[in-house]
């Protein structure tokens, strides 16, 4: 051994060699081949391919049936058609867009409710609340968010429809409706909205706020004019995942919409979504291979692009905003 | 900059532009609407259910099954204990699924590489499905190895693979708020990328883990829609006892009783909504005690 | 020093390394004069444990270094200064290749240590680390109690320890930390004072017995007080380490460093891009008595920088 092999080891008394049987001080190579790390790294890598697995398996599970049921029923029936009535024995009829419709309404009625409602408590909670209040609010959003969807179901056809709809309101409305289910379902995509969209404007930098007042704006000018528009990428992508949530969203609107499959025409009718009919299907008899069953995962298949176009929209805005701070 | 900012807009307060002209007072109580609206909601959403539950919350509700012919009856005890066991089978799949892709995506991956950036965007995709897919997903997965659909270990793959992305995100986040320097500080010493995930970015993730772990559990405890796909698992009148055993589960007894038109299933669908509440508030609690308690702030 | 077996070490730089079977020459060592305030006699040329030789350094397409060609010397300190963005915590890191854990980061030219070609096939950068240790700009103790810091290392890296209670403590004495926390070893490390948490990552680094410490600006997080007893600590550890300071502090230099390297930031041709260079490197008294380069005179008579 050189003199310089054993070079910082008098510091401690214990020459260096005692490190273990073949130890070489200056080799730079393996000193042993930790078999054990490689194995675990194997691991690690397949429960992250996993996920890519996920994907592939949705897409498959998804597809088969629906290959199945588009050698039956014509793409054209199906996406153009305006009647659903897929066990009507005899008269079977495949066209999805009342499904689509019913959707539609749902949709858009929860978003007129989470939009206005999650912006506005995202803006009181960015720029206006003292950090005790937000202390306070920020976990009763978050409790909102944890409510099973089940329970908002239940909420709209005990409560909402009837109490609030009906009576308080007096609409002509019955138990069911796209009304019902759509208001419930926007809230409970406020706190979708709200804290995603407080994350993006609590990201806006101080110094715009400040360069803003200084030049003599107000807060509600400065909120307004200067935030808003620098958070408005994940703003929108707030919105476009809450959007993407109440598409998907099958609990309320099966309990709260109603199971008749008609084109909606306005927000006090009865309609039934794309996963209120999948749930309904679902829970009576369907035999695998039959065509009731491939109708099921044809409609899944086109929820999942619907839901998969707007997903990689919301993820595009994300990744702007956070390209801009 | 910040003295600047009010040193400037003291003096103009008084203006009308200010914050006590009409228009800021006018947004500021539009603001305070929306909040209120969100706040209620959940009040309300609260009282009326408890309300509604008021004549069925007794023992019933935990010793008895579900019944079609006498509903005044009937109890969630097979959903109860459904649901226990679904939950645990979920987290034993999917905690350690979900923390393994964790470190490989935060600690190893190279962001740079295509295939990582790809398994990045099909993270953020899975976690915005629907969760009814991954009930469709299940059911065509257990076709395809010949499981049979209405069995706990059925149910639980779907809530594992619907909450995978979720226990995997919030994993990464909880990695990530592990300052560089102590990774640094162990590679340094001559330890392993390994040793050191093991030995000191893991354990000081932990508290983070285990919050967003038990919010994610908290999630398909809740959760519906995906069981819905795996046949009809309603009256059920044993107590679930294992993996292959059939069975129901809170929300999906909740959906089925708030289905029926009788008065007495509204009553005791608004009891076990409780109970549900319930579970979930305890979960919840914990994964704030943790937060609160043991969460280090760097 | 506690040790006692130390006495080999403890001997002049110049005698052990004439034993040194190293690449530089083996000619009369000229003991050509103090180095800054150590008032050692060094030879001419330092014996090498680490080599650069024409080095670049890149993240990604960006060259942050350019051919640098530098020898550090057995059982010297040898300090990297020069102005903010000239490159020198980058050399030093790419010492034990703690930039490899930068995505897109890349070296080019040789580095080599103790003749090997630290970036060559078959090298294993767990082994370089083990052997060449960091210590960090800003204090970085694990989140553990004092003694399972110090015990760290020797556990992760399977040290056989006769008794790692005496490793501890002959660690934390030889980081000159001893007296101020053995009656509280078992208390977490963060509960220390700034400096004393850097001596701790000190003892830390010495407690698995690198042959070099690498220290990237230890002391710009500490007071003057704590400062003075680092450097304290760095003319002790000198008789048994080689030691390579990044410092931005040229006072903290020219106290330390046998040997200095002026490292200074150029735009590049065309892209604008500024590239850091190594200037001029020699002996510290030569650097802050009688700079060969201009651009060394100017920036430590601070005419920029």
């Amino acid at each position: 051994m050189t003199i310089t092999a054993d070079g910082g080891s008098p510091a401690v008394g214990t020459p260096r060699s005692k490190r273990g049987g073949g130890f070489d001080p200056t080799s730079l190579r393996r000193q042993s081949p930790r078999h054990g790390e490689r194995v675990v790294m194997g691991v690690l890598i397949a429960a992250a391919l996993l996920s890519v697995l996920v994907t592939v398996g949705i897409v498959l599970s998804l597809l088969l049936p629906a290959i199945s049921f588009f050698r039956e029923v014509s793409f054209g029936e199906f996406l153009f058609g305006t009647r659903w009535s897929p066990r009507f024995s005899g008269q079977e009829s495949y066209g999805v867009l009342p499904l689509i419709t019913g959707t539609a309404w749902t949709t858009l009625i929860a978003l007129v409710i989470a939009i206005p409602f999650g912006l506005g408590a995202a803006i009181y909670l960015s720029e206006y609340a003292p950090s005790r209040v937000r202390k306070v609010l920020k976990p009763v959003l978050e409790v909102l968010a944890g409510i099973p969807s089940v329970v908002y179901g239940f909420f709209a056809l005990t409560f909402v429809a009837p109490v609030i709809l009906n009576d308080l309101l007096g609409l002509d409305v019955g138990t069911f409706s796209v009304l019902s289910a759509g208001l419930v379902l926007g809230i409970m995509i406020i706190p979708t909205v709200a804290s995603l969209s407080e994350d993006a404007m609590s990201a806006v930098p101080d110094a715009l706020r400040h360069g803003s007042m200084a030049l003599g704006a107000n807060k509600m000018r400065t909120t307004l004019r200067v935030v808003f528009p620098a958070a408005v990428s994940g703003i929108a992508a707030s919105i476009v995942l809450a959007l993407s949530r109440a598409v998907g969203e099958t609990m309320i609107v099966a309990l709260a919409a109603g199971t008749q499959a008609r084109m909606v025409g306005g927000p006090t009718e009865v309609g039934q979504t794309m996963t209120g009919f999948i749930a309904q299907t679902a829970t009576g008899e369907s035999t695998p291979g039959t065509l009731s069953y491939n109708t099921l995962f044809a409609v899944g298949l086109l929820l999942f692009v619907i839901t998969f176009v707007i997903n990689m929209i919301s993820i595009r805005l994300v990744r702007k905003f956070r390209e801009a701070y | 900059m910040a003295t600047i900012g009010q040193l400037a807009t003291r003096p103009l307060k008084a203006e009308r532009n200010g914050d006590k002209s009409p228009a800021s007072i006018l947004f500021l109580v539009a603001l305070w609407v929306a909040l209120s609206f969100a706040v209620l909601t959940l009040v309300v959403l609260l009282v009326t259910s408890f309300m509604d539950a008021l004549p069925r919350l007794d023992g019933e509700l935990f010793t008895n099954y579900s019944s079609q012919v006498s509903p005044e009856t009937a109890g969630a005890r097979a959903a109860i204990i459904g649901s226990l066991w679904v939950i645990v089978a979920t987290a034993v799949m999917a905690i350690p699924l979900g923390i393994a892709a964790a470190i490989y995506l935060e600690e190893f991956a190279n962001p740079l590489r295509w295939y990582n950036r790809m398994i990045e965007v099909n993270l953020q995709n899975l976690a915005a499905v629907p969760a009814i897919v991954y009930g469709m997903l299940t059911a065509g997965l257990a076709l395809t190895i010949g499981l049979r659909r209405g069995v706990v270990l059925a149910g639980a793959i779907a809530l594992a693979l619907l909450i995978l992305p979720v226990i995997i995100i919030t994993t990464r986040e909880a990695l990530r708020s592990v300052p560089a320097e102590i990774r640094q500080g162990s590679l340094a010493l001559g330890a392993t990328p390994l040793q050191t995930v093991w030995r000191q970015t893991l354990p000081s993730a932990i508290p983070g883990i285990a919050t967003g772990t038990i919010l994610a559990l908290s999630r398909a405890l809740g959760e519906a829609a995906p069981l819905l796909l795996l046949g009809g698992l309603v009256f059920i009148r044993y107590d679930p006892n294992g993996l292959f055993s059939g069975f129901t589960t809170l929300p999906i007894q909740i959906f089925n009783w708030a289905g029926q038109p009788q008065v007495e299933f509204q009553e005791v669908a608004a009891a076990a909504i409780i109970a549900l509440l319930g579970l979930l508030l305890l979960m919840n609690g914990l994964a704030i005690v943790i937060r609160n308690r043991y969460q280090r702030r760097w | 020093m506690i040790s006692t077996t130390t006495t080999a070490d403890d001997a002049p730089d110049a005698s052990t390394s004439a034993s040194d079977s190293s690449s530089v020459a083996a000619a009369p060592r000229p003991q050509v004069g103090a180095s800054g305030g150590t008032d050692r006699y060094l030879p001419e040329h330092p014996t090498p444990v680490i080599e650069c030789e024409n080095v670049d350094i890149y993240y990604g397409a960006f060259r942050a270094v350019h051919d640098v060609s530098l020898v550090y010397g057995r059982h010297e300190i040898t300090a990297m200064i020069g102005p903010s963005g000239c490159g020198k915590s980058t050399v030093l890191r790419s010492l034990n290749r703690m930039n490899d854990l930068i995505p897109g980061a890349r070296v080019t030219g040789k580095i080599s240590y103790h003749g090997q070609d630290m970036y060559g096939s078959g090298v294993d950068p767990i082994e370089v680390r083990r052997r060449i240790g960091m210590v960090f700009q800003k204090p970085n103790p694990f989140p553990k109690s004092i003694y399972d810091n110090i015990a760290y290392g020797p556990r992760v890296t399977g040290m056989k320890v006769d008794s790692m209670d005496d490793l501890v403590e002959e660690a934390l004495r030889a980081a000159a930390l001893w007296d101020e926390v053995k009656d509280k070893l078992k208390q977490s490390a963060y509960g220390l004072s700034g400096g004393q948490q850097q001596r701790l990552c000190i003892a830390r680094t010495i407690a698995v017995r690198p042959e070099v410490i690498l220290m990237d600006e230890p002391c710009s997080a500490l007071d003057p007080i704590a400062t003075a007893r680092i450097e304290d600590l760095m003319e002790d550890l000198r008789k048994d380490f080689t030691i390579i300071i990044v410092t931005h502090n040229m006072q903290q230099a020219a106290r330390v460093a046998d040997r200095t390297a002026f490292f200074t930031a150029q735009a590049a041709e065309g892209t604008g891009d500024r590239t850091g260079q190594l200037v001029e490197f020699d002996l510290t008294s030569k650097i802050f008595s009688n700079p060969a380069d201009r651009r060394t005179e100017d920036y430590i008579s601070g005419r920029f920088g």
